[in-house]
C-alpha cells in the first residue's frame, strides 16, 4: 500500500513537471506567437493565456496529489528532507503564481514564473528520494506549520523575483553597454548555472558515475565517493576507482572536512556547465540573453510589472514573517526551551526577513521603485536560495536536511 | 505657536506641507509646480521635518529617519551573514577554547574572526546596541509620523483645492454630464456597495475606505517594540532560568534553583521498526534510527522549601512522559528531554583484596553520581576517598583534572586504613585498573565485578517568563502586517466646479486595484472617463 502510493506520488510529480514545462511554452507563445496567424493579437493572447493557465491549474492539482499521496504513503508530511522540501517549495511558487495571475492576468508572467517552478522540481530530483524517518526533534506539528508557511512565503517571493527579472529584461537598454546590462546577463547566467547543475547531476547519475577517493582526516582513513568526475579532488587523496577521471587539481588546503572538496567540485561543474550553456545559447541565437528575451515583454507596461513584483513581496512578507520567524520561534520554544538560538538557519531566516524589510522601507521612503526595486526583488530571492542551498548543505545547522547523496 | 493659514482659511501647524483641510500646498515652490503632490503622511507637519536646533531635535531626527533605520538594518544584516560563516562559539564541535579553535581550524581568517568578536557576535555589545537603537528608532519614527498623520486624516474636508485634485497620481476631468445630480447619487451608491465611506457636500464627494490599514505599519512597529522588551526582560533576575539535570532511572533529584524535585521513573529509547515505514520505501537499513526518547517524569514540590534547615517534604505536583517537543510544564517551569546516557555505568562494584594472599577482604560499591567520602569494609578496615575525577584527564602541565562533571571516565584516589596500614595506603583507581603510588608495593588491591548500569536522562530546565510578552509582541506585529498589507487606504474625490467635474484618486498601495475600481463605478453610471495616471516621478503612464 505505502509503497504503491509512493510510486504513484513520484509519477504524479513527473506529470506535474511535464505540464509545467508545457504551460510555460504556451504562456510564452501567447505573447511571442501573436504575429503568426491572422488572428487578432489580443484574442490570441487571451486564448493562449487561458490555455496556459488551464494547464497550470492541472499541473498544480497533480502536484498537490503528489504531496497528498506521498503524505499518506509515508505517514508524515513530505517536507522533511531536501527533495521533499524543494518539491514543496516548487508547489508553493506555483500556487503563488496562480493567485497573482488571477489578480493581474498577465500571461507572460507565466513564462517567467513557471520555469522557476519546474527548475525547482528538477533541482529537488537531484536529492535522494528515500523516505526519511523523522528524528525526534522533527516530530512536532509546529514544525509542519512552520515549514509549510515559510515555504509559502518564499514561494510568493519567488513570483516577486520572476516579475522583478521581467522588469529588468523589459527596461534595461540592450543597445548600450551599461552596468545594468552586464549584471542582467550575469543574473541570467546564474539561473543557467542552476540548470547546469541539474543537468550534470542527472546525466552523471544516469551513467551511474562513481569515483572513490581515500583520504586521511585527523589520522583516520575515510573514503569519499564522487558522483561527478573530479575536477577538483581532495588534497592528498588516493583515487581508488580505476576507470574514473583523474582530478585536474587538488582542492585548496583550507577546505577541511570530508565532503568539502566534493562540494567544491559540484560548484565547479555547475559554473562550467552554466557557462557552457550560456555560450551555446549565444552561438545559437547570436544575441545576449537579455536581448533574446526582451521582445517577449515589449508590449508590457513596466509600471505594471513593477507593481506585480512589489505586490507579490507585500503579500509574501507577512506570510514569511509568520512562517519563518514566528512559527519557528514557537516550535523552537517547544523543542528546545528557547525561542531563538542563533543557529545558522535561524540567522538566515532573520537575514532574509531583514532584507525584505529594507526593500519595503527603501521603496516607501526613498522611492526606490522601478529598476532599483526590481534588483532588490531579484537579490531577495537569491538570499532565499542561499539560505536553502548554502546554509543547508554547507553550513550545517541544527535542523539541516539530508545531504546531497 | 505660529500657525500657517491656508487660502481656505484653515490654520495649520508650523511645518505643514499640504493644508490639513483642503490639501492645498502651503509652500510657494510646491504650489507653483504641476508634478504630482507628495502625499506621504498627507503632508502633515512632522516634528523631525520642522525642528533641527537643539540636541534633542538632532537626536530625535536621527532616530526618526528611515534612511538611518535602513542603514542600521543593513548593518545588522551584513554582520549576521558574517556571523554564520564559521560556527558561533556555542556551536563549536570540539571541546576546545575559542581562542585556539578558530585559528587552528580556519587559519588566519579564523584568527581575525575570533579577534573581531564574530565568534560571539549575537551577544556582542555592538550587535545588541544596534538592536537597541533599532528599537529606539521604532518608537521615535512611529511617534513622529503616526500622530500628525492621525490628525491630518481626521481634519480632511470633503472639498479640496483644485490644485490638490489635479495633482494626484490618478485623475480625470470630465465636463459636467447631463442629470449630474442623479448620476452622482448613483456613483455614491456604487461606491457604497464597494464598501466606501462616502461623505457628500453638495455636488462633491469624498469616498474613503480602509483608513485603518494606515495604522498597520505602526501597529507592527509597536509589536516589534513589545517583542524587544520581552527579549530584554530575560535579563531581569528570576525571569529566565537555564539549568540542566541528569537523572538516573528511579532517582529523585533537586531541580536547580527551584523548590522542585524531579524523579525519573524510567528513561527509554525507541528505535524505528520495519513496520513504522512503508515497505520498500527505499530504506533497508533502519538499524539504530531513533524514533523517540522518553522520560517518565514526576515532579514534586518541596513544601518545606520556605523553612530553612528542614528536611525536604515532597508532594507530587505533576506527572508527564517527557518526549522531544513535549516538555513537562508546571506553572512556568518546563523540563525538556535533552540528553541521554543509556546503559551508563552508575556504580562500581568493588572488592578489596589482599595482593599477597589473594584473600577477599570485603565488598563495597562506589556510586559515581553520589560517591561517599568513606567506605567501611569491616570493623577494622575503611577506605577513604581522597579525590574523585568524574571525567578524568591531564591538564597541559600534567595535573589531573576533570573535563566535565559527568562520570564518563571516572578516576579516584583511594586510601585504605587498616591495622596493617594505619597511616593509609594510597592508590589510583580507574575503570578496570588500579595503580599504586609510585615506588611503593601495595598490600591491598582491588577486584572489579560487573558495574551497576542504568539509564540516565538529561533534562533541560527552563523558565521563561518573558515568553508571553514575546508571543504577544509577535501577535501585535502580525496584526499590523496583515492590516497594512492586505488592506489599502483608498480615497476617491469627485468635485464639481462650475462646468467641470474633477475626479482624483489616491491609495497607499495597489494603484491597479484603485484604478479598476474608479473605472468600474464610472462605467456602471455610464459616464465615460479617461483616467490619467502619473508615475510617481511625474511621468505619464497611461
Ligand atoms: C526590524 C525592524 C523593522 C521592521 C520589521 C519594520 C517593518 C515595517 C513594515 C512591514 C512597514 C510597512 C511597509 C509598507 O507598507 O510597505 C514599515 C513601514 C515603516 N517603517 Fe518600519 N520596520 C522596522 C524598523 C523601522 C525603523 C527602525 C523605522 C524608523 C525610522 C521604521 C520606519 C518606518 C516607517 C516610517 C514606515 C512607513 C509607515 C507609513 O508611512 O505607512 N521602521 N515598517
Amino acid at each position: 500500500m505505502g509503497r504503491k502510493l509512493i510510486e504513484l506520488s513520484s509519477n504524479l510529480l513527473l506529470v506535474a513537471f511535464i505540464l509545467y514545462i508545457v504551460a510555460s511554452f504556451v504562456f510564452a507563445i501567447s505573447v511571442t506567437g501573436k504575429r503568426w496567424g491572422k488572428r487578432d493579437e489580443q484574442a490570441h493572447k487571451q486564448r493562449f493565456g487561458s490555455i496556459g493557465f488551464g494547464i497550470t491549474i492541472v499541473a498544480v492539482l497533480a502536484h498537490a496529489s503528489y504531496i497528498i499521496t506521498r503524505w499518506i504513503g509515508q505517514g508524515h508530511i513530505p517536507t522533511s528532507n531536501m527533495f521533499e522540501f524543494i518539491a514543496f517549495l516548487a508547489f508553493s511558487i506555483a500556487v503563488a503564481f496562480v493567485i497573482i495571475y488571477l489578480v493581474y492576468r498577465v500571461p507572460i508572467l507565466g513564462a517567467f514564473a513557471i520555469p522557476v517552478v519546474f527548475i525547482m522540481i528538477a533541482y529537488a530530483s537531484v536529492f535522494p528520494r528515500t523516505v526519511t524517518p523523522l528524528i525526534p526533534a522533527l516530530q512536532s506539528y509546529w514544525l509542519k506549520i512552520h515549514v509549510t508557511t515559510a515555504a509559502a512565503g518564499e514561494g510568493i517571493f519567488a513570483v516577486g523575483f520572476a516579475a522583478g527579472l521581467m522588469y529588468l529584461v523589459r527596461t534595461i537598454d540592450q543597445s548600450k553597454n551599461s552596468r545594468s546590462r552586464r549584471w542582467l546577463e550575469g543574473t541570467l547566467t546564474l539561473v543557467l548555472m542552476l540548470v547546469g547543475f541539474i543537468i550534470t547531476s542527472v546525466v552523471f547519475n544516469a551513467m551511474d558515475y562513481k569515483a572513490e577517493f581515500e583520504l586521511n582526516i585527523d589520522n583516520t582513513k575515510s573514503v569519499v565517493e564522487y558522483k561527478m568526475p573530479a575536477i577538483a579532488g581532495p588534497q592528498n587523496a588516493v583515487l581508488l576507482s580505476d576507470s574514473a577521471m583523474k582530478p585536474w587539481f587538488d582542492a585548496p588546503g583550507w577546505m577541511k572536512g570530508l565532503n568539502a572538496a566534493k562540494k567544491l567540485n559540484t560548484v565547479i561543474w555547475s559554473v562550467l556547465s552554466g557557462l557552457g550553456l550560456y555560450v551555446l545559447l549565444r552561438l545559437l541565437f547570436r544575441k545576449r540573453l537579455g536581448q533574446l528575451l526582451q521582445p517577449a515583454l515589449s508590449d508590457l507596461d513596466p509600471e505594471m510589472i513593477d507593481e506585480i513584483s512589489y505586490r507579490a513581496i507585500a503579500i509574501g512578507y507577512p506570510v514569511f514573517t509568520l512562517g519563518a520567524l514566528i512559527f519557528a520561534m514557537i516550535w523552537a520554544a517547544e523543542a528546545w526551551g528557547r525561542f531563538w538560538g542563533w543557529d545558522p538557519k535561524e540567522v538566515w531566516a532573520l537575514i532574509t526577513w531583514l532584507f525584505y524589510t529594507a526593500y519595503l522601507h527603501l521603496r516607501l521612503s526613498k522611492g526606490w521603485i522601478g529598476e532599483k526595486s526590481a534588483w532588490l526583488a531579484v537579490l531577495g530571492f537569491i538570499v532565499v536560495m542561499v539560505t536553502l542551498v548554502f546554509v543547508n548543505l554547507v553550513i550545517v545547522g541544527l535542523h539541516s536536511y539530508a545531504q546531497v547523496g | 505657536m505660529n500657525n500657517v493659514k491656508c487660502e481656505c482659511g484653515h490654520a495649520n501647524p508650523v511645518g505643514t506641507v499640504l493644508c490639513e483641510a483642503c490639501g492645498n500646498p502651503l509652500l510657494e515652490e510646491i504650489k507653483q509646480g504641476d508634478s504630482p503632490l507628495d502625499m506621504r503622511y498627507e503632508g502633515a507637519a512632522r516634528r523631525s521635518q520642522t525642528y533641527n536646533k537643539s540636541i534633542i531635535d538632532k537626536v530625535w531626527n536621527f532616530f526618526s529617519s528611515v534612511k538611518i533605520a535602513v542603514y542600521m538594518i543593513v548593518i545588522v544584516l551584513v554582520a549576521s551573514i558574517v556571523g554564520t560563516i564559521f560556527p558561533q562559539e556555542v556551536y563549536i564541535p570540539v571541546p576546545k577554547p575559542a581562542s585556539i579553535f578558530y585559528e587552528e581550524t580556519y587559519g588566519f581568517i579564523g584568527k581575525i574572526y575570533y579577534l573581531l568578536g564574530f565568534h560571539n557576535l549575537f551577544s556582542s555589545w555592538w550587535y545588541v546596541l544596534l538592536l537597541l537603537m533599532i528599537g529606539i528608532s521604532l518608537v521615535v519614527c512611529s511617534l513622529d509620523r503616526m500622530i500628525p498623520l492621525y490628525k491630518a486624516l481626521k481634519k480632511q474636508k470633503v472639498k479640496h483645492s483644485i490644485n490638490f485634485l489635479t495633482r494626484q497620481r490618478l485623475k480625470a476631468e470630465v465636463s459636467v454630464p447631463a442629470e449630474w445630480g442623479s448620476k452622482l447619487d448613483q456613483l455614491q451608491g456604487f461606491l457604497k456597495k464597494r464598501r466606501y465611506d462616502v461623505r457628500r457636500e453638495g455636488d462633491s464627494l469624498l469616498a474613503e475606505k480602509g483608513r485603518f490599514s494606515r495604522w498597520g505599519p505602526y501597529i507592527n512597529h509597536i509589536g516589534l517594540i513589545i517583542f524587544l522588551i520581552g527579549a530584554l526582560m530575560r535579563l531581569v533576575p528570576g525571569y529566565y532560568l537555564d539549568q540542566y539535570v541528569w537523572v538516573k532511572d528511579g532517582e529523585t533529584k533537586k531541580v536547580p534553583e527551584t523548590p522542585y524535585y524531579v524523579k525519573s521513573e524510567g528513561f527509554t529509547i525507541d528505535f524505528y521498526e520495519k513496520e513504522d515505514l512503508p515497505e520498500g520505501a527505499g530504506l533497508d537499513n533502519l538499524q539504530g534510527v531513533i524514533k523517540q526518547y522518553q522520560t517518565k517524569a514526576v515532579l514534586y514540590e518541596n513544601v518545606n522549601a520556605g523553612l530553612p534547615g528542614s528536611e525536604p517534604k515532597l508532594q507530587e505536583v505533576a506527572r508527564h512522559d517527557i518526549i522531544v517537543n513535549h516538555p513537562l510544564k508546571y506553572n512556568d517551569l518546563q523540563l525538556f528531554q535533552s540528553g541521554q546516557r543509556p546503559k551508563a555505568i552508575a556504580a562500581l562494584n568493588m572488592t578489596l583484596v589482599n595482593e599477597k594472599t589473594g584473600d577477599k577482604i570485603g565488598k563495597f560499591k562506589i556510586d559515581l553520581y553520589n560517591p561517599q567520602s568513606e567506605y567501611k569494609i569491616n570493623d577494622t578496615t575503611t577506605i577513604k576517598m581522597l579525590e574523585y575525577y568524574p571525567d578524568f584527564e591531564f591538564t597541559k602541565d600534567k595535573k589531573p583534572t576533570t573535563k566535565s562533571p559527568n562520570p564518563d571516565n571516572p578516576a579516584f584516589v583511594l586510601n585504605v586504613i587498616s591495622p596493617q596500614t594505619p597511616n593509609g595506603e594510597k592508590a589510583w583507581l580507574f575503570l578496570g585498573s588500579y595503580l599504586p603510588a609510585p615506588g611503593t608495593e601495595n598490600i591491598f588491591g582491588y577486584e572489579f565485578s560487573m558495574p551497576d548500569l542504568t539509564n540516565i536522562t538529561g533534562l533541560m530546565v527552563r523558565k521563561d517568563k518573558s515568553l508571553p510578552v514575546i508571543y504577544f509582541g509577535c501577535f501585535i506585529s502580525m496584526l499590523g502586517l496583515v492590516m497594512g498589507f492586505y488592506w489599502q487606504h483608498r480615497r476617491i474625490w469627485i468635485q464639481t466646479e462650475r462646468s467641470l467635474v474633477y475626479v482624483a484618486g489616491h491609495t497607499n498601495k495597489n494603484w491597479f486595484g484603485l484604478k479598476n475600481e474608479v473605472l468600474d463605478v464610472f462605467k456602471k453610471a455610464s459616464i465615460p472617463v479617461s483616467l490619467v495616471e502619473h508615475g510617481k516621478d511625474g511621468k505619464k503612464v497611461d
